[in-house]
């Protein structure tokens, strides 16, 4: 079962590689072309969250660099330490729902800390990826169509990310633990 | 919500510095942090660049067209009250699909649109429907095949397999999305009976 999963992670990123060109050049599509023009809006997309991410990497450095963050982790750990979480990561959990740059930039500040390759880098990169925003999501969606009553949305969102968060815990104690 | 966090951060970091009198941490850090910052954005653009090269070849290709096919049947299961021809069908299948492709800037405008049409078949416009409040809990949770942004960071931070978070984060977002499918489906029958508002008769309390 876990051989599948590393095989999966080997295997994903290369099969699309070669699959979507293939694919895109039987359906007709001038390949080279159409990678380069889609290809221009990366640049603006990386460039254009650098405000963001700087202003939320200022503020998690701060925040680390004064002893705040060892502060509070300090007194979560032993909670997290029986079941052996690294506390590190509940601050990511917390953040994760509200800000999604804010949590890039502390996973980013958790990989740069303790590696890429540690235990706490890797479940850093799982959550992250593995859920989006809630509130954003919800005021971008709820917002363009004036609902006030969001009704259960919030609590449902919230729910998957709690979920989302000890999965993520979990399937990386059982990969790399 | 966004302000609050950020400004907290900062101010708490510059009271622990202050107090345990080593205010020239809050510079360095500061400084390090925005360094930081643009050294990630920058390790982005080669990632980004070419994942999004790859993606607009798919979207020409029309892999969107064909992932929403496949998701079909799943999503008139998850959305039992919309008609099968309707038009918010379409825009729901399309905010999916790019979903699972990663295409964020492709799936929030679908998404939007889908939610323009769910409106339409909404009773009450200022309260979410049951399939509006489905739909946000799918993206909430967002199954996203290849979580391309952390690769790179990975990549930036000279990790020996950037990649091996793949399977890793599939498996996570699947269950956070199974968890939001479950709990949608709770909270929509609880509600769905609360609807027209139960009339509970006054209990008695009888005193012995």
């Amino acid at each position: 079962m876990l051989e599948w999963v590393n095989l999966l992670s080997a295997w994903a990123v290369p099969v699309m590689i070669a699959f979507i060109p293939l694919y895109a050049y039987f359906k007709k599509v001038p390949v080279y072309e159409s990678f380069v023009d889609g290809a221009k809006d990366g640049f603006n997309t990386a460039i254009g969250i650098i405000p963001n991410l700087v202003g939320m990497m200022v503020a998690i450095s701060v925040f680390r660099a004064s002893g705040a963050l060892e502060f509070f982790v300090g007194l979560i750990s032993p909670l997290f330490d029986y079941f052996r979480i690294p506390a590190e990561v509940l601050p990511l959990g917390l953040l994760r729902p509200l800000t999604g740059t804010g949590s890039l930039a502390f996973t980013t500040d958790l990989i740069k800390t303790y590696g890429p390759d540690s235990l706490i880098g890797r479940i850093a990169s799982t959550i992250q990826g593995s859920t989006d925003t809630t509130l954003y999501v919800l005021t971008v969606y709820f917002g363009a169509v004036g609902i006030r009553n969001g009704r259960y949305a919030l609590k449902v969102g919230l729910f998957s990310d709690i979920v989302g968060f000890f999965a993520a815990i979990a399937i990386c104690l059982l990969l790399f633990g | 919500m966004v302000n609050k966090i950020w400004l907290g951060l900062i101010v708490i970091g510059f009271l622990f510095a202050a107090v345990k009198g080593d205010i020239n941490t809050v510079t360095q850090a500061a400084f390090d942090g925005a360094a930081t910052g643009v050294t990630v954005c920058f390790g982005l653009i080669s990632v980004l660049v070419f994942w999004l090269g790859m993606m607009r070849m798919a979207e020409d290709a029309g892999l969107i067209k064909t992932i929403s096919k496949m998701l079909g049947p799943v999503v008139s299961y998850l959305f039992p009250d919309v008609p099968k021809d309707h038009p918010a069908m379409g825009f729901i299948l399309t905010n999916m699909s790019a979903n699972v492709l990663g295409l964020g800037n492709a799936a929030t405008p679908m998404g939007i649109k889908a939610m323009q049409q769910l409106q339409e078949l909404n009773p009450h416009k200022d309260t979410a429907s049951p399939a509006m409040c489905t739909l946000l809990a799918l993206n909430t949770a967002s199954i996203t095949l290849i979580p391309t942004t952390l690769i790179a960071i990975r990549l930036n931070f000279n990790s020996a397999n950037p990649a091996e978070i793949v399977g890793s984060t599939l498996i996570a977002t699947g269950i956070a999305t199974m968890a939001a499918i479950i709990a949608d489906r709770f909270y929509r029958r609880r509600y769905s009976r609360k609807i027209p508002p139960p009339v509970t008769p006054p209990t008695i309390t009888m005193k012995r």
